[in-house]
């Protein structure tokens, strides 16, 4: 049983073709990276899975296909973090939150106490209780990432996915927010589909890699098999060493020419 | 006390201050004891005996305190709906005026006392009212077609732009009426610049079924606007559908100020400035700035028309130019102080 799994899937968006007939899936507790270079797709693919944007072809979520759910079930399925999440300036940590819980609200219902008890277990979960009441705006990058994580969470989501969650931070946060997002899905059973720009973080932290060139799959599998010198160079046109790492993950070096 | 009901309590208690204040202000010198225990007197249960005379008594029940109340109404439903806009579009310089609805009450209180005149008194009202919500229908449509030929994701903008677009057309089309029509110029500049000065209890009843309707369903979307705040993407990952709301917000703000231009003609500024205070002092939450909108709304208004109708009295200032007067500097303000916050 999978987790997640997209059969065939192809968005066109303003009538260019994104994404052609992409299949991968995700098995529940895994973590899927999706890698390519600018412009391949990965986004979109996400975007896809949130039910932001039309495709043809089939998402299904635990053997569910998302189509046939609502908007407010799948919201409660699967959450979403942008690149760039919209953070209302003056909105304080808690009521950003409390937003999370979206999804488990009737349309003329308030938050109640399970809501308003959930936005606290996530705040505490991430570490950022001490800041409730602070505003938005007074955030760092790294509190802010964890307060949108925390956010996300506060939906009890079964798949969480991720744009770029470690392009605005330096590595020490890179690393606290990604060993963050592991901690959750091992603990929680939480599946993980983010897609990172950075190689060596990739193979690091997912169980399952995707290569994506141009709308299409260019490899698939663990780490080690996608993240090869030769695949690599053909489809960044980038010149890289790939070395084993201590914990035999692959370790991608680029390097000069000449 | 927690800050939320602070700010009630606060937004309470100027409203009955400017009530008070209006009730007891005017041409007619009246005693302000016996005024308060004549106003108590009408409570259920509650027995007072008050020195009024019959004279003062109809001055206060007939005269006054309808235009107090048609007041708090118009008030109320102009920064309720300028709230919700605001809300829905994530913009704090749109009005309850815009997308179309005061050029379209323009042309219809305009096409009333030229064409209708006939009709008497009561068609401008009504022409007012239909051409309020005609406005902004046709804005919507307008809007629909162009987000559904331009690129993805510009509703909003492309929304207000096709809002400013009709009011353009609309108010040319009033223009140009007006000026083939110059003798009836003064009764509709008289119109346009906004008066409570014929209000009666008639009136009252005639808008307060739209206005309880529309308030009711802008002050249920409070939560729904500050979802929307995330933007539409983040709002529909939350399970939200962002132009189903935005559409019912819209047509409820569109009612509220429909209802408000109806019986009091164009009063500018409130729904800009009012709750763009109220944002200042209580926070950016609409579960709390709508319904403090329309508290401090209604407070503004009947201080505004107490000034209206006591600085020149016996003439009467129309109150839009009292809510323009002071309105301007304030919005002066508003763009300096929303360039600084940077939203």
């Amino acid at each position: 049983m999978t987790a997640l799994a997209v059969r065939e899937l192809a968005v066109d968006l303003d009538r260019t073709p994104v994404l052609h007939g992409v299949n991968c899936a995700a098995a529940p507790g895994g973590w899927l990276a999706l890698i390519g270079p600018n412009g391949a797709g990965k986004t979109t693919l996400l975007r896809a899975t949130a039910g932001l944007v039309p495709y043809r072809g089939v998402i299904l979520l635990g053997g569910t296909d998302i189509r046939s759910l609502r908007l407010r079930e799948r919201a409660r399925l699967v959450a979403y973090v942008p690149q760039q999440p919209v953070l209302p300036p003056s909105m304080t940590v808690e009521e950003y939150v409390l937003l999370g819980r979206t999804p488990h609200l009737g349309y003329l219902g308030g938050p109640g106490r399970r809501d308003r008890e959930q936005a606290a277990a996530a705040l505490a979960r991430l570490d950022v209780t001490r800041f409730a009441a602070r505003r938005l705006a007074s955030l760092s990058g790294g509190e802010r990432q964890r307060v949108v994580l925390a956010r996300a969470l506060a939906a009890e989501p079964r798949v969480l996915l991720l744009d770029e969650p470690t392009s605005m931070l330096d590595i020490g946060h890179q690393q606290q927010v990604l060993e963050l997002v592991d901690g959750l899905r091992r603990d929680g059973g939480l599946t993980v589909l983010s897609t990172l720009h950075d190689l060596t973080t990739a193979g690091q932290y997912a169980d399952e890699v995707v290569l994506l060139d141009s709308g299409h799959v260019a490899a698939a599998g663990p780490a080690s098999d996608v993240l090869t010198a030769d695949l690599v160079a053909r489809v960044y046109a980038a010149r890289v060493t790939v070395t084993v790492g201590p914990d035999s993950r692959p370790i991608v070096t680029p390097r000069r020419p000449g | 006390m927690t800050r939320p009901a602070l700010a009630y309590a606060a937004a309470a208690i100027f409203l009955i201050a400017a009530a008070g204040v209006s009730a007891l202000v005017g041409a007619a010198d009246l005693n302000p004891l016996a005024t308060i225990a004549a106003m108590l007197d009408k409570i259920p249960f509650v027995r007072l005996p008050s020195s009024l005379s019959p004279i003062d008594r109809a001055v206060l029940f007939q005269i006054r305190l309808p235009r107090i109340v048609l007041g708090i109404l118009v008030g109320g439903l102009l920064s309720v709906a300028g709230a919700g806009y605001q809300g829905v579009f994530r913009n704090p310089l749109v009005d309850s005026g815009m997308l179309g609805s005061s050029a379209g009450a323009g042309l219809g209180a305009t096409v009333a006392v030229v064409y209708l005149g006939g009709i008497g008194p009561s068609a401008v009202p009504i022409a007012a009212f239909v051409g309020s919500l005609a406005g902004v229908a046709v804005a919507a449509l307008a809007g629909a077609v162009g987000t559904a030929r331009g690129p993805v994701g510009n509703g909003t903008a492309t929304l207000l732009l096709a809002g400013v677009a009709v009011g353009m057309f609309l108010t040319a089309a009033q223009t140009y009426i007006l000026q083939r029509s110059t003798q009836v110029l003064q009764q509709v500049y008289a119109w346009l610049l906004g008066s409570l000065s014929g209000a009666s209890w008639q009136q009252v009843t005639e808008i307060l079924p739209y206005a309880v309707i529309s308030v009711l369903i802008i002050l249920a979307h409070g939560r729904h606007i500050d979802v929307l705040s995330v933007g539409d993407d983040e709002a529909r990952a939350l399970g939200m559908n962002p132009a189903l709301v935005r559409g019912i917000v819209v047509a409820a703000c569109a009612l509220a100020a429909a209802s408000a231009v109806a019986v009091s003609g164009l009063i500018g500024f409130v729904g800009i400035v009012v709750p763009h205070v109220v944002r200042r002092l209580a926070g950016t939450s609409y579960r709390l700035v709508l319904p403090l909108s329309l508290l401090t709304g209604a407070g503004f208004l009947v201080l505004a028309d107490t000034v209206a109708r006591t600085v020149l009295s016996p003439a009467e200032l129309p109150i839009g130019v009292v809510t323009a007067l002071a309105g301007s500097p304030a919005f002066v303000w508003i763009l300096r102080a929303t360039r600084a916050v940077g939203t």
